[in-house]
């Protein structure tokens, strides 16, 4: 409760709205207490008083009542009227959008049928009928405008049921023996609230202008009963010669009005989690750069990393992912990352493009070599010409890289035209030659088809193809195969290998299986916990892992040919970017061969036998 | 033999979904995710089904355990049918642990909130009785006691993969499906989950049916295992015979196809990996497109189930005969 105190009062609108709220609410509601006039009370002889004159600090109106009295009188009737008709459409809305979104289909069907209806009339032609039925008067009119609401909130909360009902927490109450009543109280009811009440502060304001719109039109409170819509109703007749009687009431309604969507604003910017992150700041095209250091630069090499950090920013302090990382890959070389979740080896390959999203994410130091030039020295027109062209990418999960509305061959010529200006048909026949390369049959099936109507690998083959569009030589692919089956992971990899050796193109792949890496990559980088703990051939690590991280998480993975046993296990979980500990061995603690000096010393990359170790005691 | 007392059986279990074109084409087609499928599952032993995505071994799991309704088909849960078992009761025999551990977690409640549901609605303890069984449970599954008042997203895949554990385990059912359960996790945490599952396994006397596409995790804990392919079963074996000599081509193309340290992959590239249609199944075996020994017979015939011993097939021309 405090967070969200606090993180509403960090938005200075949503805090000014809030304290005006608050505000007018103490007044008003405060008013019979106050020694005030009475609001009632006609005066004749005193009609049409300027504001602060004796006695009557707004003035008073066509009857000669006091202003301010109706006023406040008036404004805590029109809160009260708002804000019941925002209670009662969104209790009446929620049960029904809860009910129709966890049952689903005739429920569903039968429910949101008729709340089409209900939106299919113009909301005020609707007020109006339902007032026309039940007679004038500000009960009545609460009615219609609570009324008219529930489609707004039954549709909202129907949406964010449907999205929970699906989820896998929902099955797990089933199988704890809940019913599906206790299920929609106790499991989908708390994560609906927060809907429920950003709904309801972002329409408070709209409702209380209906109501005062229908009091306007004389079908809400009547005479001699003060509420804002009445009052302005009173005072247009004279709005020419008296406008103080129309532009008093009319200026509380607007204060009302911005106060509570300022406040809602901000309740449902706090409510979000996403929100309250800043994640919906746009990301920069390229990473903010931090570097301080001018490093000697290699500039012999096809692709050289040197001591690249590259860091997240939140919560006001930095959080190193990857840290002095370096390496270097030759012409026509596959170099595999390899590490666990949060080891850094997927930032490290987005920062050699700058891709990595800003905010949050900041190179603070290093420099990044290809062919001669310094990429992190680069601007935003140079780097865009190496993505997609000298340098391209395959990630994971092509469904999410390839966009759903484009048809295949549409992206695939897109891809070539962005980098060089062609013909007409080049693209095309570039892009079908390229489908051909990466072995798709039915070629002109799939360059008319949308991404979901193929299957992941085929995908993956797409996105390969795209890669290779404009003749990249460095190919970056992150876990390329993670998100396939095994004997479609079999044939993307051959696919990869074959292609490397054909067009002589350089890899940099990017896995958590040492197997997937042992059958393609020339040599490996292990990292751990952002740091490289172990560098060397291929062939020598897999047979001979110095560092005793990779080597237990190899003896770990449980591999074909063993049988069913108890299998070896690292005890511990490895560590998130929060813990910082830069003295010592980050693997220490969950190391089997620990020794004190493991924890104080600082630990270099030393050479040992054919790799490089991080590690003071390696494997012989 | 008592050990091979059987708790789990299912005859013909088949799963169809309708699929209408559009309002103006009456005629709907029919997918087929599950189709006539036979098994069996013995007190205190671990089967393991094994398939690619889309083999319908996530749907044939949750028909078991009573989260989807089958088309056609029965399912026998301890010698009774499982229709005659009310909602409140089938969760008191058979469990199903969850592929993501935090997303099977409800992000508003303690965890503490989560694991007293079964206790609550199924066991219907009272509330000292609720705070001993959790204590109890969450020292078995290696977690400390001050967790209990977090919220799921303050923790890692594999403790919230221990919490689903424990979560499970307080049903007291005995028959527990557990759907990928370590493929959301790290590798270095992977092991220590199998083992854990093992452990608990000897330790209460569970039943398992283990879901997953990783061969190397069905075999590290499972004595029997179920590969399946488009909604059938293409062969069934113990485990060691299974790994050593697979009868079907499939079963043979998957161990090829897994990637090992130091062994390159010996699957040529040029095979076929697309899966028939569903709404269009194939005249022959389902597989027989992709087939290395395919006859001609393959194209034309579905094979029966062929059983020898104590292992089953369904192919003409099997490998290692």
């Amino acid at each position: 409760m405090i967070n969200f105190l606090k993180l509403i009062s960090r938005n200075k609108l949503a805090l000014f709205g809030g304290l005006l709220i608050i505000l007018i609410f103490v007044i008003s509601f405060l008013s019979p207490f106050l020694p005030l006039k009475d609001p009632d009370i006609t005066k004749t002889s005193d009609r049409y008083l300027l504001p602060f004159s004796e006695g009557y600090f707004l003035g008073t109106d066509h009857l000669g009542r006091d202003l301010l009295s109706r006023l406040l009188w008036g404004t805590r009737l029109s809160l009260l009227v708002g804000i019941s008709a925002a209670l009662i459409s969104a209790t009446i809305g929620s049960i029904l959008g809860t009910i129709a979104g966890f049952y689903g289909n005739k429920t569903d069907n039968i429910i949101m049928r008729f709340i089409d209806v209900l939106m299919a009339f113009p909301y005020i032609l609707l007020a109006l009928a339902i007032v026309a039925v039940l007679g004038p008067g500000l009960f009545n009119a609460m009615i219609a405008v609570a009324l008219v609401n529930i489609p707004f909130f039954a549709r909202n909360i129907r949406g964010v049921t449907v999205t929970i009902a699906n989820k896998e927490f929902i099955d797990a109450a089933r199988l704890s023996g809940m019913n599906n009543f206790q299920i929609i109280i106790r499991e989908i009811f708390p994560n609906i609230l927060p809907v429920i009440v950003v709904t309801i502060s972002t329409t408070v304001g709209w409702m209380i202008l209906e109501t005062a719109g229908l009091s306007f039109l004389g079908l809400g409170s009547q005479p001699p009963q003060a509420d804002l819509g009445s009052m302005l109703g009173e005072g247009r007749s004279s709005l020419i010669v008296h406008p103080h009687t129309s532009y008093i009431p009319g200026a509380m309604i607007f204060l009302i009005v911005i106060g509570v969507n300022l406040f809602g604003d901000g309740i449902r910017d706090a409510l979000d989690p996403r929100l309250s992150k800043g994640e919906l700041i746009k990301p920069q095209p390229v990473t903010l750069i931090k570097s301080k250091s001018k490093i000697s630069e290699d500039r012999n090499n096809f692709l050289s990393v040197k001591n690249l950090s590259t860091a997240f920013e939140f919560d006001g302090k930095t959080h190193l992912a990857s840290k002095n990382i370096s390496f270097n890959i030759n012409k026509g070389e596959c170099l595999g990352l390899i590490g666990e979740s949060g080891s850094g080896k997927s930032v490290t390959a987005l920062s050699i493009t700058c891709l990595v999203a800003s905010p949050p994410g900041v190179i603070t130091d290093g420099s990044i070599n290809f062919k001669g030039e310094n990429i992190l020295e680069m601007d935003y027109e140079n780097i865009r010409k190496l993505r997609g062209n000298k340098i391209s990418y395959i990630f994971q999960d092509p469904l999410s890289t390839l966009h759903p509305l484009i048809k295949i061959g549409k992206q695939l010529e897109e891809a070539y035209n962005e980098h060089s200006a062609s013909k007409e048909n080049e693209a095309t026949e570039r892009g079908k030659e390229l489908l051909k390369l990466v072995q798709i049959p039915n070629i002109d099936i799939v360059w008319n088809s949308y991404p979901h109507e193929l299957s992941g690998g085929m995908r993956q083959r797409v996105s390969i193809a795209m890669a290779l569009t404009n003749e990249p030589e460095l190919i970056i692919a992150d876990e390329p195969t993670t998100a396939l089956d095994v004997t479609v992971q079999a044939q993307i990899l051959s696919l990869l290998d074959e292609l490397r050796k054909k067009k002589g193109l350089s890899i940099l792949f990017i896995s958590h299986d040492f197997g997937v890496v042992s059958q393609i990559c020339d040599r490996v980088i292990v990292m751990y916990g952002g740091k490289i703990v172990e560098e060397g051939k291929a062939e020598s690590i897999m047979k001979k892992p110095r560092h005793h991280y990779t080597s237990q998480l190899m003896e770990c993975v449980p591999h074909i040919g063993s049988g069913k046993r108890k299998l070896p296990t690292i005890m511990g979980s490895p560590p998130s970017i929060t813990d910082k500990s830069d003295i010592g061995c980050l693997f220490a603690n969950r190391c089997l061969n620990k020794k004190n000096e493991c924890l104080t010393l600082d630990v270099q990359l030393t050479k040992k036998g054919d790799s490089e170790v991080r590690c003071l005691f390696p494997n012989e | 033999m008592n050990d091979k007392m059987q708790i789990l059986k299912c005859n013909n279990l088949s799963k169809f979904y309708s699929k209408s074109s559009s309002i103006f084409n009456k005629q709907s087609s029919r997918l087929r995710a599950v189709n006539k499928i036979n098994l069996e599952l013995n007190l205190k032993e671990s089967l393991g089904i094994v398939g690619e995505s889309g083999c319908g071994k996530s749907t044939l799991a949750k028909m078991l355990a009573g989260l989807i309704k089958p088309s056609s088909g029965e399912i026998e849960i301890n010698n009774r049918n499982i229709n005659d078992y009310s909602n409140k009761d089938l969760p008191n025999h058979i469990q199903y642990m969850f592929q993501d551990p935090i997303s099977s977690l409800n992000p508003r409640k303690t965890i503490y909130q989560s694991l007293s549901a079964p206790l609550k609605y199924l066991r219907k303890l009272d509330e000292r009785q609720i705070d001993q069984e959790i204590k109890k449970i969450i020292k078995e599954v290696n977690l400390k006691e001050e967790f209990l008042n977090r919220f799921p997203h303050e923790f890692s895949g594999g403790q919230a993969q221990r919490i689903g554990i424990a979560r499970v385990l307080l049903s007291k059912a005995k028959i527990i499906i557990l759907d990928e359960p370590v493929s959301a996790l790290d590798v270095s945490v992977q092991s220590q989950i199998l083992n854990l599952l093992n452990d608990l396994q000897k330790k209460f006397e569970l039943s398992y049916i283990v879901i997953s596409h990783d061969l190397a995790v069905i075999e590290a804990i499972c004595d029997r295992v179920t590969v399946m392919y488009f909604g059938e079963i293409a062969e069934q074996a113990k485990s060691k015979d299974l790994f050593e000599k697979p009868l079907h081509p499939y079963t043979s193309l998957l161990l090829k196809s897994v990637p090992t340290i130091n062994q390159k992959i010996k699957v040529s590239n040029l095979i076929e990996t697309e899966l028939p249609d569903p709404l269009n199944p194939p005249k022959g075996c389902s597989f027989n497109s992709r087939c290395e020994k395919r006859i001609e017979k393959c194209k034309n015939f579905i094979p029966d189930e062929t059983i020898i011993n104590d292992r089953n097939y369904k192919c003409f021309n099997p490998l290692n005969k």
